[in-house]
């Protein structure tokens, strides 16, 4: 099984982010970044999936600006055999929708007869939810989504699925696109002489045009701003003094 | 111009966000159809029909739509498309609409949009990004509008007093080689379930275990609320995952919200903070959920939960 890994370079999960003054887009300079979280969990399955010897190549793909190549480099140390950087400058990049993420990814899933495309369910930046069903959409193949365990079987994978009331259990056949939920593994750390060996690895570079896609955006970003703040309250002595305040809201009988 | 929700259901009835999804929907001002797809359709197509606003129920009806996977749905939705060429396309924000429609943007060639919070008009929504601590207002030029619906940020529609048209709608090409529904395990209960309780009560690493949680259960039952988790009690084990509240588990704002032996972690703030009232008990005086709670107990959970559970009696 030849496994496709999207990767998406964002704001470090930790980071408390600030809506720009102008109002475009949150502070992203001098920010610490990382791997979305997600992403690592997908990537950690499709190794795992190496390792046991049920895959038999991964590769990490990025479609970002300059500094996407980080994430790729941290992919490869986590054990990508190979990284593909499909590169746009920084302004570009800012204005990409997961719609025209995820048609580069089938795009190069389809031509280079890949098995599987995995994902992490969301991008922490943007929290669309949307790259990995995309992917199956353009290219008609079954999706395993929210994914919380996975298991391969023949030609199909057979994956357990956090829904909303519980679980569910699906058997998709390859090719097939995977997104990695919570619970799907602990992704490990990249070691020191793993990120060493990562620098030898190949990155390839492609272009937008290279794969055939039209960037026309069609989802605006009009403004961006904080949330309404949510101040604290009060200190309450007991629950009795509790209580009262909950009936005078009216909020309990 | 018109709407198309999506019905999310069992079969057997209507799934409640899809009640908020047609609110949403009104906002719109253009007339509402609703598609019921699914094994044996009938009797959630009646349910539909008398919501308030719906001019007309579609209703697909097959085997194949079953447990309503994607893959299949999706061409249920596109064959629906074709024959009434809507202008807009939405569903719930639940793991059902989101695993749907992104899907069915693919295949229609436009850009879907997640989890709206407001209709500004029939172009311009916003959304939360960041876990919520960043609002974008997006405007789109999709030829077709498909989004999801944050179900805690519209009230659901009155579920009678309309009296819509139904009518049967193609299945389209529906394939079964793709994917197979093997089964699902969801958690039985007799409270009411996060997405429409009025009052959560969330344990959090502070109780220590899973059986504690008896504590919360007694005051939920008293309360007829819903029982909810923090992430880090989720990967304790003290509870199952479908009771995770937070960014990566499950958004709620219900009128009444108590935070019990809860930190207050942001990825956990950003799927609470809409509740109208916050209530925090933490012994620790500095955790960081009092800075976001109306009212801030600090007690030992483990006294003042029985505690109030008695006192309601």
């Amino acid at each position: 099984m030849k496994v496709l890994v999207g990767v998406k370079r964002v704001v470090d999960y930790a980071v408390k982010v600030r809506v720009r003054p102008d109002k475009k887009g949150v502070i992203t300079d001098n920010v610490q970044h990382s791997m979305n979280p997600f992403d690592e969990i997908a990537l950690e399955e499709a190794v795992k999936l190496k390792e046991a010897k049920k895959a038999k190549e991964i590769v990490a793909v990025s479609f970002g600006p300059a500094k996407a190549q980080e994430t790729l480099r941290t992919a490869l140390a986590k054990g990508a055999d190979k990284a593909i950087h499909i590169e746009v400058d920084a302004k570009t990049a800012e204005k990409l929708e997961p719609f025209h993420v995820a048609k580069a990814l089938a795009k190069i899933a389809k031509d280079d007869n890949y098995d599987a495309v995995f994902v992490g369910k969301q991008a922490i930046d943007d929290d669309a939810n949307q790259t990995g069903q995309l992917i199956a959409g353009f290219l008609n193949w079954p999706q395993a989504t929210f994914a919380s365990k996975v298991e391969v079987d023949g030609k199909a994978l057979k994956v357990t699925r956090e829904i909303d009331g519980g679980l569910d259990t699906v058997k998709v056949n390859l090719p097939a696109v995977l997104s990695a939920d919570l619970r799907l593994n602990e992704p490990r750390y990249a070691t020191l002489p793993n990120i060493m060996k990562a620098k030898k690895k190949p990155l390839e570079k492609k272009t937008p045009k290279d794969l055939g896609i039209d960037l026309t955006s069609q989802t605006e970003v009009l403004e961006v701003s904080e949330p309404p703040a949510r101040t604290g309250g009060e200190f309450v002595e007991d629950v009795n003094a509790l209580l009262a305040k909950l009936r005078e809201k009216g909020a309990i009988p | 111009n018109s709407t198309l929700v999506i019905a999310e259901h069992d079969d057997a009835k209507l799934s409640g966000i899809t009640l908020n999804a047609i609110t949403a929907a009104q906002k719109l001002n253009q007339d509402i159809s609703v598609l019921v797809a699914g094994a044996s359709s009938a009797k959630v197509a009646e349910e539909v029909s008398k919501i308030a606003n719906v001019k007309r129920v579609l209703v697909a009806q097959d085997d194949k739509l079953k447990a309503q996977l994607p893959e299949r749905v999706s061409e249920t939705v596109v064959a629906a498309q074709k024959q009434f060429n809507f202008t807009h396309i939405l569903a719930g924000a639940s793991s059902f609409g989101r695993g749907l429609i992104p899907r069915v943007a693919a295949q229609l060639d436009v850009s879907p949009i997640s989890e709206i919070t407001t209709v500004h008009s029939t172009d311009t929504f916003s959304r939360p990004t960041y876990a919520g601590n960043a609002i974008a207002k997006v405007k789109s030029s999709a030829a077709i509008k498909v989004f999801t619906v944050r179900g805690t940020a519209f009230e659901q529609a009155a579920s009678s007093g309309g009296s819509a048209a139904t009518e049967q709608s193609p299945i389209g090409d529906v394939k079964t080689d793709l994917s197979e529904f093997l089964g699902q395990e969801l958690v039985k209960s007799d409270r009411p379930d996060l997405g429409s309780a009025k009052i959560i009560i969330s344990g959090g690493r502070g109780l220590k275990s899973g059986d504690n949680f008896k504590l919360l259960y007694e005051l939920a039952d008293k309360l007829g609320a819903a029982v909810g988790a923090s992430r880090a009690a989720v990967d304790a084990g003290f509870v199952a995952n479908d009771l995770q509240i937070g960014q990566t588990g499950k958004i709620v704002a219900p009128e009444l919200y108590i935070a019990v032996g809860i930190s207050g972690a942001i990825q956990h703030i950003a799927g609470m903070k809409d509740s109208k009232i916050i209530v925090a008990i933490n012994k620790d005086k500095e955790a960081p959920i009092f800075q976001i709670a109306d009212y801030g107990l600090v007690a030992d959970l483990f006294k003042a939960v029985p505690e109030i559970t008695a006192a309601l009696k």
